[in-house]
């Protein structure tokens, strides 16, 4: 068997190779290249050299968009696992109806972002308009909280789910050992829960942090960047640089904002990984 | 380890054979079939969702009747410009596309293909038409559009007002402040909201924008500019303020209007006036909704310039461009086809007509084109359009083409959003429109 391993291991791994070239590595290589040119069609591009890099980081409404992402990410990330482990140790308890609950809780993620947007967008107005307060196209901090408010509402659901996994799989008898110490419930939260489930806080954490951080949907849907940019995050700054401008160089442009963009992501995330998973413990 | 090697560059070959095989596939090119003898094929990417049904039925019959293949693809509202660039570095880019003018222009004009020697070149009324980068015709504007205020006549007849009565921007402002007084009493609001959520802003952003504009340019006795000075903001201001404080909603509640929310606002009779183009007559008169005999387009007047002689707001921003990388023989065939739709009887009836127009038993575009073989149009804003014009009025031109930049209007929207809310000042607008417009031509060309 291993044997057989060993030589054919190739046939098991082009297909899944060849889709890694084709949808990722190609692409992406190529963009890379882009972000070097000056182009309408990615057919016709010219060389640029750094100039597009230059400018998206000379660029005021880039280093806003920036700022705003940043905050966004870490209210959104400490709140959306603050509330989802929350909610995970309430319905890991023997209450009945912990699997309606789970269900429901979970079903926000099920929609598409867009679409969540529009709806948040039609129910925060109007709430802000019977409070005579301007609406959320109008006044940055309600689109930031409006954003925070949407975000919550849909992933919360989600690391629920994540977090109920991992304090499932913490063995009973040490609970159990626990408990017979005399152990108060806090202390088994923070000496014996936290501990067993950091591989799910790893999990968490990453997953929140990157979807924030990336966030673009929700944002062009609830917002839009209005007013004037103030509420826009960093994806979609790359999205109207690359298509609300005229003329070639604002495509290269859009480009080096991107692969910046792509920079960032994974240093924090490969940050966070490293920070996080030193402190899972082994079962 | 030798092995190992070998697997890789196996894996290598079959990822590189699969990207090949994605290369050269080229689906549905009925030209290359030995056994059917024309030539070239026609791509059509079509900028207006309201008309893809007409386009695909004129591809179909022009491909019955010469062979030629016709697709017709159409951009979703909104993402014209998107769908172009990824269409134009595909293997079978499209050979017809177009461009909103001389800004539009700008990203596309090394990809058109001079039009000066063409048929449908020959078929132009005017050069005022055709979009020119010196002596090259890269672009041929395909149909001519007005705007104005839409006019509800029957409910104006029941706030006591009729037609003659509104000749000025004074006019205008006596009877909406006198309907907005008696709102409660007559039942419905002097205009429709004038939202300024995506779907709608354009309308104040772009199109009422462009009478500042226009007068500036007048008085300059200029087509485009590079620094606007906004002599007429203030007018702009001024019927600004009109819209938003005589309207069906509170100022502050504009921001998530739609243009839907306008649209089904004047069609059940809430408002008297809605800003809006010749494009909004079939939605108008659908399902009898609202008849000919309600209807009527004013000019918008701003109260600048010569206010007795002022027409609608007329121009275009749909020029066709032919894309100068597509084969001889594909290049040919568009032109050809374009020609046919201009000059055809079944293509001048579809462009031109209404009910009934189309061979299938549709109705036709509605549209006003600028070629000789025009038909005349049944659409009633096109129709007063040259009643106004035959009397001697001035159209007011469309000079949005020549805005700076989606961005240049995405600012100014933002600050006339906020000035409506009473969260920014007009100085912001101001800001935006003049500052905005130096900075953003700087960089159109940076």
């Amino acid at each position: 068997m291993e044997k057989a391993i060993r030589r054919y291991w190739p046939i098991f791994l082009a297909p899944t190779a060849a889709a890694f070239v084709i949808g990722f590595l190609y692409p992406f290589m190529h963009g890379l290249y882009l972000s070097f040119c000056k182009f309408i069609t990615i057919d016709r591009a010219s060389w640029n050299g750094l100039k597009n890099y230059i400018y998206a980081l000379q660029d005021a409404s880039f280093r806003h968009a920036f700022w705003f992402t940043a905050a966004f990410t870490v209210v959104s990330t400490v709140l959306i696992n603050l509330a989802a482990f929350a909610i995970a140790l309430a319905l890991t308890r023997a209450i009945r109806g912990t699997n309606l609950f789970r269900t429901v809780y979970f079903m926000p993620n099920l929609i598409g972002g867009i679409v969540l947007g529009y709806i948040w967008q039609i129910l925060l107005n109007c709430v802000l308009s019977l409070l005579s307060k301007p609406l959320l196209s109008l006044d940055a901090t309600y689109g930031f909280w409006g954003l925070i408010i949407l975000m919550c509402w849909q992933q919360i659901g989600y690391m629920m789910i994540i977090y109920i996994a991992g304090l499932q799989s913490i063995p009973s008898d040490y609970l159990e050992a626990a408990r017979i110490d005399g152990a108060s419930s806090w202390q088994i939260l923070w000496r014996i829960k936290i501990p067993n489930v950091m591989p799910s806080i790893t999990i968490c954490l990453f997953l929140t942090l990157t979807n924030s951080f990336k966030l673009f949907d929700q944002n062009l849907a609830l917002t839009g960047g209005d007013p004037n940019h103030a509420s826009e995050m960093l994806a979609l700054n790359i999205y109207d640089t690359f298509y609300n401008r005229s003329g070639a160089q604002w495509k290269g442009y859009g480009q080096a904002k991107a692969v910046i963009f792509c920079l960032l992501v994974i240093a924090i995330s490969s940050i966070q990984l490293r920070a996080t998973r030193s402190k899972e413990v082994q079962q | 380890m030798k092995k190992r090697w070998f697997a890789l560059a196996m894996s290598v070959v079959m990822a590189a054979s699969l990207l090949a095989g994605c290369g050269s596939s080229d689906p549905g090119d009925a030209s290359k079939d030995p056994g059917n003898e024309v030539a070239g094929k026609v791509y059509y990417l079509n900028f207006k969702p309201e008309q893809d049904a007409q386009w695909q039925e004129l591809a179909k019959i022009y491909t019955e009747e010469t062979g030629i293949p016709v697709t017709v693809t159409t951009a979703a509202s909104g993402t014209y410009e998107q769908t172009l660039m990824a269409d134009m570095a595909k293997s079978n880019p499209p050979t017809l596309f177009q461009v909103n003018g001389p800004v539009g222009l700008a990203n596309w004009k090394d990809y058109c293909y001079d039009l000066a020697d063409s048929d449908v070149y020959g078929q132009l009324i005017s050069d005022n038409y055709a979009l020119k980068d010196g002596d090259a015709v890269l672009g041929i504007a395909y149909v001519i559009e007005s705007y104005g205020i839409i006019t509800n006549k029957t409910l104006l007849a029941k706030a006591g007002y009729s037609m003659e009565d509104i000749q000025s921007f004074e006019d205008l402002k006596k009877v909406a402040e006198d309907i907005t007084a008696r709102k409660d009493e007559l039942g419905f609001a002097a205009f429709t909201s004038a939202g300024m959520d995506g779907s709608s802003d354009w309308r104040f952003k772009t199109h009422l924008a462009n009478l500042p504009i226009y007068f500036e340019y007048q008085d300059e006795g200029i087509g485009s500019t590079e620094a606007i000075k906004g002599t007429y903001l203030d007018n702009y201001k001024a019927i600004w303020d009109l819209y938003i404080n005589n309207a069906t909603c509170d100022p502050s509640e504009l921001a998530g209007k739609t243009g839907s929310d306008a649209e089904a606002e004047f069609i059940n009779g809430e408002a008297v006036f809605f800003q809006n183009g010749s494009w909004e007559y079939g939605a108008l008169t659908a399902d009898g909704a609202l008849s000919d005999n309600d209807l009527a387009m004013i000019p918008i007047y701003i109260g600048a310039g010569d206010e007795a002689n002022q027409g609608l707001c007329t121009g275009t921003e749909n020029y066709w461009c032919v894309n100068n990388a597509a084969s001889e023989e594909d290049i040919q065939a568009t032109l050809d086809f374009l020609n046919w739709c201009v000059t055809s009887e079944v293509g001048t009836k579809a462009m031109c007509g209404g009910e009934d127009a189309m061979p299938s038993g549709d109705a036709g575009m509605n549209f006003v084109i600028p070629f000789q073989g025009a038909l005349e149009s049944t659409n009633l804003f096109v129709k007063q359009d040259q009643e106004m014009l035959a009397a001697g009025k001035a159209p007011v031109s469309w000079n949005f083409p020549t805005m700076p930049s989606e961005e240049w209007k995405n600012g100014v929207g933002s600050a006339l959003t906020a000035y409506a809310a009473g969260t920014g000042d007009w100085a912001a607008v101001v800001t935006a429109f003049v500052d905005g417009w130096a900075s953003e031509y700087a960089a159109l060309n940076g």
